[in-house]
């Protein structure tokens, strides 16, 4: 059984500049901010390590940080519509170990813009799903990734992504009203 | 001469009686023999967690009741437990056992549905009815504590929106006696029924290795060997006070891991379920169940997982507060999602009426599927 510190010292020493930062202040449980596109090799060491080994992933999931400058949008004026510019988008990584029973949760920021991440299906296939409802839901492109869909939302849905902020319902959809 | 053949698809669902729900899967069959199955979901989405976002944190319980229908009191269970370690609640030792009591008797209940459903799939009609019978006893314990059948808001952040009705306990106490000897006339009349055992045993193995990678938990991991139950590997509330057995797959008529033990671990986590109810009912002590309730509920800014053991396995809220009286963000890790995953791994190589067994043994519910 590992302490996050403990883990965070381990990986910094292997890959340097790739883990950005172990933020244990304001959150309950602690977690490691580490770089979206080298995700997919930590999470591998991670996995593979013989005083690591976390075997299993809990739970991926996006977040929509909102932490971007707010301006109000042309069209929405009247009703004061916001859209976000620049800020980030998330991926919450939450692993455990079935064998030497600890947890981890690793944060990767990606910009808003050009929300790029790399896929850690390599190391648990049970990512896929998890993958393709964030891509779904907040538009995170995830690298690699073997099958990425919509999975929630219809496959022909062409009006952004619903858990973003500033997501707007569209009118109509395939000719339908949208209620409210 | 050489018979041309063909690959051909066809979809099973979405409106088919055996997908338990609007569940649509693409089958790539070779004559009978399944290639490939492509799950499609999505028939159901409400998208609970945009409306989480909407609502105060005690308004979200009743929209976590509607993801697992068959167990919401679990889900709510779930819910007030992340809040409480956000929050940092000390909980009446009264309202822990009275949790724990209709968390297990919805334990019972769910696995009843699964296990009648999946003898109705199979081609048994009879245990479904028997199964049903005494859900409906679950069930109107339900109804006499909070006045709902199915979707309860019984269980708040920090209590419970009522005490236990003063014939609970009784009623209960009935219930145990009466059901012990329904669960050895399920075995005799399908468990070890011939016919059924030919039809589940060595369908669909899971290994264990591949369960892990996928993140599948709850029965099915178990039916698979792994001794994995969060109620003792991870524990919470007062589960670590009762004496209980997790009972876990050996592979008794087939593989280790097929279908029959994915069915049979959950007729025997019924009657551990039993167990840890009457240890519950007879040290449950007096006290408030609402004493601890917070008036208003805003958490500090911070973030959380918290986990518990599911009727169907390992149910996640990863939630985010941003010290306001709305969540910012509320995902639910479901247990089924993570399991219907694995799904085409389990149908490769078997006959399009396996999937049907298949399915039902690995007990999905597409309401938590989709949220």
């Amino acid at each position: 059984m590992k302490t996050a510190e403990e883990i965070f010292n381990q990986l910094k020493e292997k890959f340097g500049n790739a883990i950005i930062e172990l933020k244990t202040d304001k959150p309950v449980e602690p977690f490691i901010i580490v770089n979206p596109l080298e995700v997919d090799k930590i999470c591998l060491f991670l996995r593979n390590d013989k005083d690591l080994q976390f075997d299993s992933l809990m739970n991926l999931s996006g977040v929509d940080d909102a932490n971007g400058e707010k301006v109000k949008s042309s069209e929405g004026e009247e009703k004061g519509l916001e859209t976000i510019k620049g800020g980030t988008l998330s991926v919450y990584y939450h692993l455990d170990s079935t064998k030497l029973k600890h947890k981890l949760t690793l944060k990767a920021s990606t910009n808003r813009e050009k929300p790029e991440v790399v896929t850690v299906t390599e190391a648990w296939k049970g990512a896929d799903w998890h993958e393709r409802e964030a891509y779904d839901m907040y538009g995170i492109i995830f690298l690699n990734h073997p099958d990425l869909r919509r999975i929630l939302m219809p496959y022909d849905w062409e009006f952004g992504y619903p858990l973003r902020k500033d997501y707007k319902n569209p009118e109509f959809y395939q000719g339908m009203k949208v209620p409210y | 001469m050489a018979l041309k053949t063909e690959e051909m698809v066809l979809n099973m669902g979405p409106q088919h009686p055996s997908t338990h729900g609007v569940l649509r899967l693409e089958l790539q069959l070779d004559g009978e023999i399944i290639k490939n199955v492509v799950p499609h979901i999505g028939y159901l989405h409400r998208c609970f967690e945009k409306h989480a976002e909407a609502m105060t944190y005690p308004q979200v319980i009743p929209y976590t009741d509607r993801m697992d229908y068959l167990a919401s009191m679990y889900n709510e269970f779930g819910y007030a437990l992340a809040m409480e370690r956000l929050m940092k609640i000390e909980v009446p030792e009264r309202v822990e056992y009275i949790r724990v009591i209709m968390g297990e008797l919805q334990r019972i209940a769910s696995h009843l549905v699964a296990l009648g459903t999946y003898g109705a799939d199979i081609g048994a009609f009879t245990p479904f009815l028997f199964c049903f019978r005494d859900r409906e006893r679950i069930l109107h314990l339900f109804e006499i504590t909070c006045g709902a059948r199915l979707l309860y808001n019984y269980i708040w952040i920090g209590g419970l929106s009522h005490d236990l009705h003063p014939d609970f306990i009784r009623l209960t106490k009935e219930f145990i006696k009466d059901f012990r000897p329904n669960v050895k006339e399920l075995n005799d009349l399908l468990s070890y029924n011939r016919i059924f055992i030919e039809r589940t045993a060595n369908v669909g193995v899971l290994p264990i290795e591949t369960a892990i990678n996928y993140g599948v938990s709850g029965p099915n991991i178990r039916a698979s060997g792994m001794k994995w139950d969060l109620r003792k590997d991870d524990p919470y509330s007062v589960y670590h006070k009762f004496d209980y057995e997790i009972p876990i797959g050996t592979g008794e008529k087939g593989k280790t891991g097929d279908c029959w033990d994915r069915y049979f671990v959950r007729v025997k986590e019924m009657e551990e379920s039993l167990k840890i109810i009457e240890q519950a009912i007879e040290q449950i002590p007096e006290g408030d169940v609402t004493s601890a309730i917070p008036k208003r509920v805003k958490p500090p800014e911070g973030q959380i997982y918290t986990r518990v053991e599911n009727p169907r396995g390992e149910l996640g809220y990863f939630i985010i507060s941003d010290g306001s009286l709305n969540p910012a963000r509320v995902k639910v890790r479901a247990p089924s999602f993570v399991t219907m995953q694995v799904f085409p791994e389990l149908c490769k190589g078997f006959m399009v009426a396996d999937v049907v067994a298949i399915l039902g043994s690995v007990d999905i519910v597409l309401g938590e599927i989709d949220r």
